[in-house]
Parts: C-alpha cells; structure tokens; sequence
C-alpha cells in the first residue's frame, strides 16, 4: 500500500504541476520529483521482496498507514523548501517592518 | 536495513556535481561564449531534477525506516550495526536493492533528459524554419 500511495501521490503531484507550470514559485515539480524518486525505490524494493517469496503488495492497514505518514511527511519536506525560498517575500517584508 | 543508503551516497556526488556545473554555465554566460536565451534547459538543472529525486526518495524511504525501527536517532543510528551478525545482511542489502534503487532512478532521469532535449530540439528546428518563411 506504500508503494501505491506514494505513486498516487507522484501521479496527483504532477498533475497540479502540469497545470501550475507558468507558476515556478510552488516549486510544485520538486514535490512530484520527490515522490516519484520514493515511488521507483519502493518498486525496486517491492521486486526484491516478491523475489525473495514475499507479496509484491503490501496491503495491510499497518502499511497503509504508513503511505499517508510517507505522503504527509512529503508535503512538510514541500513546505518548509517553499518557506525557505519565501516567494512571496512575506518573511522579509516581516523582518523589514520589525 | 539501511538500502537508501546507496540513492543517499548518489544524491551527495550529484549535488557537488550540480554545484560544479552551475558554476562553469556561469562563467561561459558572463565570458559571453554562451548566450542564455540558446543554451535551452542548462544542463545544472537537469541535474538538479536528478538531484531532487534522489534527496527526496532517500528522506522518504528513511522515514519508512524509522517507522520500521530500523533506523534511530542515537548512535550508531543503524539498529543493524548493533548486532555484528546483522552487518553483513545489511552491506549486502545496500549493495544490492540499495544500488538498483540507485540505478533505476538515474536511468528514468536519463530517460527524462532524452525526451526533453528531442523536446528542445524540435522546438529549435520549429523557430528556425519560422525565421526562414518571415525572410
């Protein structure tokens, strides 16, 4: 279920970023990218796995949970990259007024 | 065990690499030898899109791993390393679905590369082919 999570993740990721291209301040195909990276180590993990006689898929609840933690964890990793970057100067105007 | 240790070791080369690349399109931008406008996607980022898979791949696999226990955040971090017979299992591991991970995520980069300098190529064939019908 991880793997399937994080892949939906991946494909909605670059979706949004299709369609927010022109808007590059989101940094929105850095978050696809993420995701897809996690997504294709998770394949090659899932192989290995199935290899070895385990089920490709994971589809416990335990793991399920574990995709929407990976998920959730993405998009912090996401926001503090785009607060860093701060495109819309909004900390520095803050600091500018302070 | 600790398989995102190899995408994690790559994720480091290839961000100095990206470092290094910037540095040299800048100077040939500055030198005037390149013009920005032709260069196309600069090759630094491309890396960069390389780059971002592989940081953010490893963060998120080693979060898996904190979840499973494997990986804590006191020395010697790895709960692998705490047991000597478990060393073994876990150098091969990296060596082999780490490396994989790896591989198969800069052969999808090479992939994405390909695709858009056919992308930029056809776009440059297109403009100048314009050019030519408005002379």
């Amino acid at each position: 279920m991880c793997l399937l999570i994080t892949a939906f993740a991946a494909v909605a990721a670059t979706i949004v970023w299709y369609f927010k291209a022109n808007n590059r301040e989101l940094r929105l195909g850095a978050l696809a990218l993420m995701y897809w990276g996690a997504a294709l180590m998770w394949l090659v993990d899932s192989f290995f796995c199935a290899a070895e006689g385990e089920p490709f898929f994971d589809v416990s609840a335990s793991d399920a949970l574990l995709g929407l933690v990976i998920v959730l964890c993405g998009l912090v990793a996401w926001l503090v990259m785009l607060l860093a970057g701060d495109p819309k100067k909004v900390f520095k105007t803050f600091r500018q007024k302070n | 065990m600790a398989c995102f240790a190899a995408p994690l070791v790559e994720a480091v080369v290839v961000s100095i690499v990206k470092k290094n690349a910037e540095k040299k399109e800048k100077k040939a931008v500055c030198a005037g030898s390149v013009k920005p406008e032709a260069q196309g996607i600069p090759f630094s980022r491309k890396l960069g899109w390389l780059s971002k898979m592989l940081w953010g791949g490893s963060f998120l696999l080693a979060i898996e791993h904190i979840w499973h226990g494997e990986v804590v955040p006191w020395p010697p971090f790895l709960t692998a390393m705490n047991n000597p017979a478990d060393i073994g299992p876990m150098l091969t591991e990296v060596a082999t679905v780490g490396v994989t991970m790896a591989v198969l995520v800069t052969a999808v980069w090479g992939v994405m590369v390909l695709v858009c300098n056919r992308i930029e190529r056809r776009a440059k064939k297109a403009a100048a082919a314009e050019a030519v019908t408005e002379v």
